[in-house]
């Protein structure tokens, strides 16, 4: 298999993990299931840096953030699908 | 010029990753004689007197008190080979803060990777607390009170005696020990995506494979597991336990977060350096973290922070805190001789007495600062390493660091030993 550029831990999940250094815009992603290593394509919408966080599917605001298969916070700020998602769209429903 | 003998002198690597200014040679040491595989099933030790193995022969110049460090260590300077433990407490502690402070000190005087103790304290009476329940394990303990006799006087003193203790030691030997004698604790720090990805399940698959074999494991971090209760809740060996352990966390949420949280603790968890490897809420750091207790493995016991295990072999939970130096120092306390430490940003850790073992998953952590890492499971970002051989590799490193082999923690001279503290002295 090529190296992916996106790694997925579950199939139920609608965030990825960049796992590329220098990940461009524009850049066809190759993203990897690690769950049951399915592939798919998505197209990165900004320059998200290794280890970072890509929507899989339209996000908005009021979602839950799935990674894991489970709820890893909640979206405050849209994200659409190739956007990058960090603190400035997730937060935590904890504390 | 570089001079190299008997070495593989590749095209300096190191020396080319960009912006590094030591021009540092690379090379690649003369493969041992005898390779250690994961298949290994046993390890070279010390047996100490309670039947405990160790993988380490410490004499340790152990502090009572914050007072006693100067005097612990003088010995240190004086007697070649020891190795002096100071800390910041130990004054006018009282109620359950003191017991942690006792079990913390008696703990790491008892674990199997000290041959024997030297112990100093600035009264009599805590110091022969100390000595006391060290002497159980039926190792040389000696302590020293510093009133009455100064310093120099003391330090003269305990120079004898930590010198015949360390001669003692050097004729130990060691002696072939099952693997299941292993004790193996793990803890991350500066985590990222990367740990929850490689580094975490890498620990995990190590634990399902090595806990049916007998060894003792230990997780903690009570406070980082938080977004991923219901997960650790439910990995309890019976339901008794997972109870138990909902209520010891559940009241670290209560009685600790919600009393002095100013804050939603979006700076403190996940932290900085976590925020920096792409983390972005505390339940995404917490469902990475609880990948480091693999598959299949179940706890069966909750352990205070301190407490060595008692209940048999197999997995447990301690209380502790998810500050690496003092989660790993409690571990150490309770018993445990080698720690697996996964990291995705790079934390550079390690303890006095326990190898401290790191796991990377983050390719660009392993360009920028190789020297930290022991084992390097970045492969498995690349598709080109899977979890199980991730694990075959972290055991391989296990057994080696066990008989012997220092880790990049100790060649690097990291020793964090920090001490718990529950609340304000009195």
């Amino acid at each position: 298999m090529s190296k992916p550029h996106l790694l997925v831990h579950e199939t139920a999940d609608n965030v990825g993990v960049v796992v590329v250094e220098g990940l461009k815009a524009g850049t066809k992603m190759l993203c990897v299931v690690t769950h049951d290593n399915s592939s798919f394509e998505l197209t990165a919408k900004a320059d998200v840096p290794i280890g970072h966080k890509v929507a899989l599917k339209d996000l908005k605001a009021g979602d839950t953030a799935i990674k894991y298969g489970q709820d890893i916070g909640k979206i405050i700020g849209p994200a659409a699908k190739g956007d990058y998602v960090h603190v400035h769209n997730l937060k935590t429903k904890r504390w | 010029m570089t001079i190299v003998a008997n070495f593989d002198l590749n095209r300096n690597r190191l020396a080319q990753i960009k912006g590094r200014k030591i021009d540092v040679p690379a090379f690649k040491a003369p493969k041992p004689k005898r390779r250690t595989t994961a298949a290994a099933s046993s390890f070279m030790g010390w047996r100490r007197e309670n039947g405990r193995v160790g993988v380490r022969n410490h004499v340790v110049i152990l502090p009572l008190d914050d007072l006693s460090n100067a005097a612990c260590e003088a010995v240190a300077n004086n007697v070649k080979g020891t190795l002096a433990l100071p800390h910041a407490y130990g004054r006018l502690q009282f109620g359950e803060d003191l017991d942690l402070h006792f079990r913390t000190l008696i703990g790491i005087g008892s674990n199997p990777n000290v041959a024997a103790v030297v112990v100093i304290g600035i009264e009599d009476g805590w110091t022969k607390i100390i000595v006391d329940g060290i002497a159980k394990t039926g190792k040389p303990v000696v302590g020293f009170g510093i009133e009455g006799v100064g310093d120099i006087g003391t330090i003269a003193k305990a120079s004898y005696v930590a010198k015949e203790f360390v001669q003692w030691a050097s004729e130990l030997q060691r002696e072939k020990c099952d693997i299941a004698e292993l004790w193996v604790s793990t803890k991350c720090g500066e985590s990222d995506t990367t740990t929850g990805l490689s580094s975490c399940p890498t620990v995990g698959n190590m634990y399902d494979k090595l806990l049916p074999k007998g060894i003792y494991g230990v997780f903690g971090e009570t406070s980082e597991i938080t977004g991923a209760e219901h997960l650790c809740k439910a990995r309890a060996a019976t339901p008794e336990v997972g109870e138990r352990w909902y209520k010891m966390w559940k009241a670290y949420q209560d009685d600790v977060i919600e009393q002095f949280k100013t804050s939603d603790l979006s700076d403190s968890q996940p932290t900085k350096g976590n925020i920096k490897g792409g983390l972005s809420t505390i339940e995404e750091k917490a469902l990475g973290n609880l990948e480091k207790i693999g598959r299949n493995s179940t706890y069966i016991d909750i352990l205070q922070p301190a407490e060595a295990p008692a209940r048999g072999p197999g997995l447990y939970f301690m209380d502790t805190s998810s500050a690496a130096a003092e989660c790993v120092t409690l571990m150490a306390a309770g018993g445990y001789v080698v720690h697996t430490f996964p990291t995705g940003q790079g934390n550079v850790i390690g303890n006095p007495i326990v190898p401290v073992i790191k796991i990377t998953g983050n390719p660009q952590t392993m360009r920028t600062m190789p020297e930290h890492i022991d084992v390097d499971v970045s492969g498995i970002l690349r598709r080109d390493m899977t979890i199980p051989e991730a694990g075959d590799a972290l055991i391989a490193n296990i057994v080696r660091t066990a008989n012997g082999r220092l880790t990049a923690a100790e060649a690097l001279g990291h020793r964090e030993f920090v001490m718990t503290k529950l609340y304000r002295s009195a």
